[in-house]
This record gives C-alpha cells, structure tokens and sequence, in this order.
C-alpha cells in the first residue's frame, strides 16, 4: 500500500464530504433560475456559503465561491490591482505560482513589484514592509502575503501585516489555502481585504474554492457574464460543490503536533528541518539533504511506494529547485535537495515509520548521482 | 532485468519500450527534458522535447502500465550538446549533436544515473543491433533497416556502454512495420511524424540560429589563389563541401560551382574553390573510441570501411592507429569531409569504433590548413 505523504499537494476525499458531495449532485436547479428547482438549489447553496462563513469567521456575503486557490489568488491579485490604480505591489518570492505569476503577468502590464526579504527560516522581514510603506504607502496597490507557505508550513503574522498596511490605507491579500485548518483562520479578525482557500487540500473535491472578499473591498472580476458572486465571479455557481466544501471544513482536523514531532525526531538526523524554529503549521515539514537531489529521492521513494514532494513541478513533471527556498537564501543546489513531507487524517505513525526507514538508503543513493 | 526505457515521446521508443515489458523486463519509463523552456506544442517535424511529446510519452507508458518520470538533463544538454555545438562551430568544425547526445547524456548522464538508482540497462528506441561476437565480447551493428540505420550515432558507444544498451527495435526490418506495430498496440503516437534536423533548432535554420547565439561577423570569401570573391556574415555559419548560400558577387573564371573548402574562424576568412580540391585521401583524429573490443594490433593497417555522416555511403578504406592518432586511408577519394565530424569506422555491419576528424590530406596531395582545436 502506499505510504502517502503528500496531502499539502492534495489529499483524499473524506467520506463524509463524499456522501455529501455526491448527494448534492444527485438534485437538479440553477441557483440562479427561478422556479422551485432553482430556488431550492440556491438554498442549498446558500447554506453553504454560511457554513463557510462561520468557519473561516466571515460574513456570509463575503464568501465568493471560485474554482479553487489559484483561480481565487489571481482574482485577489488581479482584481485589487485593476481597482486601485497604483503602480506598487509588495509580495515576496515565496509566494504560490497563483500568486507568483498572476503579480509577475501584472509587472509585464506595467505595474512594479517589490519582493519583502525573508530571514533564513522563510519569515518575511516585517520592518522591510513597514519602511517601504512609510516611503511608498500611498503609491502602494496591495500586498499580497500568504498565511502558511504551502512548502515549508511557515506562518505569516497576518494581523501584524494589516496593522501596518491600515495606516496607509492599503488592502492585503493573503493566500490561506494552507493556513485553512491548520493555523487559526480568523478572517474578521485578521483585517484582511481578501483570502484565498480551497477545499481539496482538506480532503474536499478539487475544482471548489472561494476568495473572502471584504464587505467594503472592490475587484475587477476576471470573468464576465452573469454576474453572479457579487458580480465577481461571472458563471453557474456550483451549489454540490459548496455543500461539499462546506462539509470538509466542518470535519475536525486531528491534531498533528505529534505527527509533526516523531517527523523532527526521525528525519533530523538525515536532513535539516528548512523552518527551523520559525512558527509553523503542525502538517507541513521539510527537510534539506544538502548533497542530494530531489528528482532521484521522489523517484527512489516513489520505486518504494512512498509518495512526498519537492516544492511544485512544472508543467512538464520535471522536479525543479523550489523557488521558496531559494527566496529564503538557498543555494540552487540545496533547494534541488529537499523534500516536504504533508499529513492529512488519514496518517499514521506507522507511516512515517516506513519513510524513516527507506531514508537513509535513499539519501545515500541519492548523493552518488 | 530492471530497464529504464528513454522515451522521447515518439513512435521508436513507444514500441522499444513496449517490447522490453513483453520480454519480462521490469521496465520504468523515462522522458529525458533536455530545454529549459520546453514549448507547449510539437510543430512541424522538429525538436522532440515539448510537453506534448511528454504527455505522448506518458500516455505510452500508461498503456503499457509502467511507471513514467521527467528527468531533467537540460543543464548538461546545454552544457555538453548546445554548447559544444557553437564552440564547434566557432572554430570552424561541423559538429553532430545527436552524436554528442548519445555520447554525454544518453548513454553518460542518463545511462550513469539510471545505474547509480539501480537499473541494469538503458532501452533506446534506436536502429542498432547488439549482437555477441566470437571473441564473447559485445558487439555494435548496423540496422537491417537500411534508410533507418542508427549504427552511425552510436559509434560513440564503449565496451562497457554496449553491455547496459538494449535496442528492442533494433533488428526491425522498417520503420513501417514500427508503426504498424504501434498501431496494433493500440499506441496513440503510431502515426506521428518522424522527428529530423536537430532537435534544439526549432525552425532548421541553423546558420540563422548560430548568428543569434554568436553574433553576426562580417568577413571575406576568398579562393585559393587569395582573390576575394564575396563577403559573408560570419565565418561559423559554414561548412566544409557546402555550395548553398555563399552569395558569391562574381562567377568563378571558369563558371563552375564553387565550394567552400576552408573555414578559419580566427582570421574569418571562408575559402571557396573547385569540387574536386574537396576530395580527400586520408583523414584523421586523435578523439577516438573503440565500439566494443579493440582491434588486437590496431597500429598495423587493417581493411575498414569508413562513413563520415549518418545516412552517407560507406566507403572502403585502411585504418591503423599511429602515434595516437586514428587515420583512415580511402580508395576512391571522398567529398566534403568536415573537421569535427565523426567518421566510424565498420567492418561489414560491425562498428569498429569512431574518431572527429581533426585533420585531413587532400586527394590533390595539398594538406588542407584546417585548424586544430584541441
């Protein structure tokens, strides 16, 4: 069987969500349309759009459903930018592709990007940010900071993100979608303009997310038509999906703080944990084995069927060195040799137990090439 | 066996992969990324490393249920094969690259990597054949597909490559019944189209190519007698034997074709003249290898055949090796031979081994002046 470790990529669908989801599909009705099919699916989808609301702690007009993370990223991204009508946008390069590449699409267009420095432990510099406001505030279009960097589990301190920027009046994005359910996501709280989250990566389906949008905040939508979602979000709104993804959020989250423990104690010796003592989600912990690469030990763990990650492939399957840990200082060479290792409810002891054993003749292997 | 079978994503490696399976090896795919930015889409009949030819190559290998991975040589292919190829050029020589390939990433990094993780062998979908020889050493031999024989780009194969080299489609008949094969197989790729020209030039034009890369440097065409006869944009953007493309403002006093006959890059200067100043006698080269065992006495002059390109006629020769340097003495003269193109030595379907020719004599007893780029 194989041994899967790898539920930040995508993890699998919880029974529950399953019977949920499945169920949903079974009923007729456009949210939109409006005889009694079309009402009752609009319920429905309504419940959802609560349900969600009162898990990640917004109102319920604040949730506008998308396609998923990077469908809601580009949205935030994008869809601030166009309204703002500033050149600066303040990200760092650590960020998700979604995010990475939806500001760079933004730099080819004219806009100017500053990329935060982060500490050697993947925490982006705080007083960087709060010099370049107090320099550049009102010139300022957003600032895009993800909450939980999907490879190394890093936590941003978002509320102290917010204060800084409400000074100057500038709207924050931040990517949750691997904060959600792992870090405590408060988005009343948090002061953000808009998060992003999806559902797969806590078991719902792929193909489900949203993007909380702030009652008071404007987007340009990247989609025109029927201008649902608060007009943000143009197309037949997926009332199975939201359901479903309102189920996953609903699902408790085991505690993984042991998980993550016998992780450190077993791989350390092997391979340096890449957050070191930064805060950091309990699901996500990545290792550097300086002198190896990370193509030869996914595919000698994959010849033993254990299944883990180095940063984000391209489009072409090829593994590459991951950009977060080359933004927080790594070599080319060392961010090639690392890989993340993700829990999801479905792990077990034994689990890392077998990673822990196949290690070491991996590791070994891997440095003669 | 454990066999890592290369796929390119096109027809050869599709079925060479899919008969090591059939034979009872345990095979695992491999697409080798060899461009940085690979594009989306395969156009035209050019380049073989998109990501449509890597999904064709996954779709093969789902087919026949094997696993499938992406390694990435682009940093050696640029290194070993791209560059070599301008530097080659830049001094005045006419590389082959699918050579180099076969060379350093193919049957090097690749065949290396793929034994450090513990395969046995490397499967190709080439047009080669590996046979046993009397002495029980391996031996490399040409394909009975004659348009589609590969022998001549894996002349660069040692003894110790050849033993962890399996060619499954090798003693094929045609590439017809390649395809056919495929198509029985049920192989989406059965009728694509076969890949030409080098890889890494999408559009072929490789003198347009290397003037990007190096730059456009502005010199003179002379012939033999020293007279200027045109001008050129960089002497790197020819070849030895070429007649297309020289431009030339004024007809030759006899008005026959010309040839480019010399390159000297450190003075840019192309030299033109008649055909039959491009017959060669002899040539020559200190970078050889041997193709499986080596002749037992290779400094006494020994009957070959000799073949400078990859679809030219063989052509009967004596070879001796001679204070490190591999000769080849023809009988009939040969056209348009090129430093630092290979030429391998056969005898009969056997490849004896290979050499880049770094020197030649003229069949008019003149020793051409090319230089040696060591």
């Amino acid at each position: 069987m194989t041994t899967y470790l790898d539920h930040a990529a995508t993890s699998p669908i919880r029974p529950e969500v399953l019977a949920a989801y499945t169920e949903a599909m079974r009923l007729v009705g456009n949210p939109s349309s409006i005889h009694s099919a079309g009402q009752a699916s609009r319920s429905r989808l309504e419940d959802a759009r609560e349900r969600i609301a009162s898990v990640v702690g917004c109102d319920r007009s604040e949730v506008v459903f998308t396609s998923g993370g990077t469908e809601a990223n580009n949205l935030a991204v994008k869809g601030l930018y166009a309204q703002r009508h500033r050149p600066l946008i303040i990200t760092t390069a650590a960020e998700h592709h979604a995010v990475l590449d939806a500001v760079e699409a933004l730099e080819k267009q004219g806009a100017e990007v500053h990329h935060l420095g982060l500490s050697e432990n993947g925490v982006v510099d705080l007083d960087e940010l709060a010099n370049l406001l107090e320099a550049r505030g009102a010139e300022t279009a957003l600032i895009a900071l993800m909450w939980v960097n999907n490879e190394t589990g890093v936590i941003t301190p978002v509320e102290r993100v917010t204060e800084l920027a409400k000074k100057h009046g500038v709207p924050v994005h931040s990517d949750a979608v691997a904060a959600l359910g792992h870090a405590p996501v408060n988005f009343a709280e948090s002061g953000l303009s808009t998060m992003a989250i999806t559902a797969h990566k806590l078991g719902g389906p792929v193909g489900v997310g949203a993007l909380i949008v702030s009652r008071d905040t404007k987007l340009e939508p990247l989609f025109h038509g029927g201008s649902q979602e608060r007009g943000f979000r143009s197309g037949t709104m997926d009332a199975a999906g939201a359901q479903a993804f309102a189920t996953t959020l609903e699902l408790e989250q085991p505690d993984y703080r042991a998980l993550e423990a016998l992780a450190v104690e077993l791989i350390s010796p092997l391979g340096n944990l890449v957050r070191g003592s930064a805060p950091g989600v309990p699901n996500i912990v990545s290792f550097v084995f300086p002198g190896t690469d990370g193509e030869s030990m996914l595919f000698l763990l994959d010849q033993r069927d254990i299944a883990v990650s180095n940063g984000s492939a391209c489009t072409a399957g090829v593994a590459r060195a991951s950009h977060v840990l080359e933004a927080m200082g790594y070599s080319t060479a060392d961010a090639s040799a690392a890989l993340r290792i993700s829990f999801g409810p479905q792990t077990s002891e034994s689990d890392l137990r077998q990673l822990a054993q196949a290690l070491p003749e991996v590791v070994a292997a891997a440095r003669k090439i | 066996m454990k066999v890592l079978a290369a796929m390119s994503g096109g027809v050869d490696s599709a079925v060479a992969a899919a008969r090591a399976v059939e034979a009872g090896h345990e095979v695992v795919g491999v697409h080798l990324a060899l461009s940085r930015n690979a594009g989306t889409l395969r156009t035209g009949s050019r380049g073989c490393c998109t990501i449509e030819d890597s999904m064709d190559a996954q779709r093969v290998a789902n087919l026949l249920g094997i696993k499938y991975y992406v390694w990435d040589f682009s940093e050696r292919f640029k290194e070993d094969v791209v560059d070599d190829f301008i530097a080659e050029y830049q001094a005045g020589r006419t590389p082959n690259p699918c050579m180099r390939c076969n060379e350093r990433i193919k049957f090097a990094a690749l065949l290396e990597k793929a034994l450090a993780l513990g395969f046995d062998a490397v499967a190709t979908g080439h047009y080669a054949t590996i046979v046993n020889g009397e002495d029980g050493e391996l031996e490399l031999h040409r394909s009975p597909a004659a348009a589609k024989d590969q022998s001549y780009v894996l002349g660069v194969l040692t003894a110790e490559e050849l033993k962890h080299a399996l060619f499954p489609i090798g003693a094929s008949a045609s590439k017809a019944e390649i395809r056919a094969e495929a198509e029985a197989r049920g192989l989406a790729v059965a009728q694509k189209p076969d890949s030409y020209d080098i890889c890494f030039i999408p559009d072929g034009d490789t003198q347009g190519w290397l003037e990007d890369k190096v730059g456009a440097k502005p010199g003179v065409i002379k012939d033999r007698a020293g007279n200027v006869v045109g001008e050129h944009q960089g002497a790197h953007g020819f070849t030895v034997g070429q007649r297309k493309g020289l431009r030339l403002g004024r007809p030759a006093a006899d008005g026959r074709p010309r040839y480019v006959l010399e390159v000297h890059p450190k003075t840019n200067e192309v030299i033109v003249g008649a055909q039959e100043a491009l017959a060669i006698a002899e040539l020559a080269g200190s970078r050889f290898t041997w193709c499986g065992s080596a002749p037992k006495e290779p400094q006494i002059w020994f009957d070959a055949e000799v073949q400078v390109r990859a679809h030219a006629e063989p052509v009967a020769c004596q070879a001796a090796l001679i204070e490190g340097e591999l000769i080849a003495r023809v009988g009939e003269p040969i056209m348009g031979v090129a430093p630092g193109q290979t030429a391998v030595l056969y005898l009969g379907t056997r490849v004896l081994g290979q050499f880049t020719i770094d020197r030649t004599v003229s069949a008019l007893s003149v020793e051409s002046e090319f230089e040696v780029v060591s």
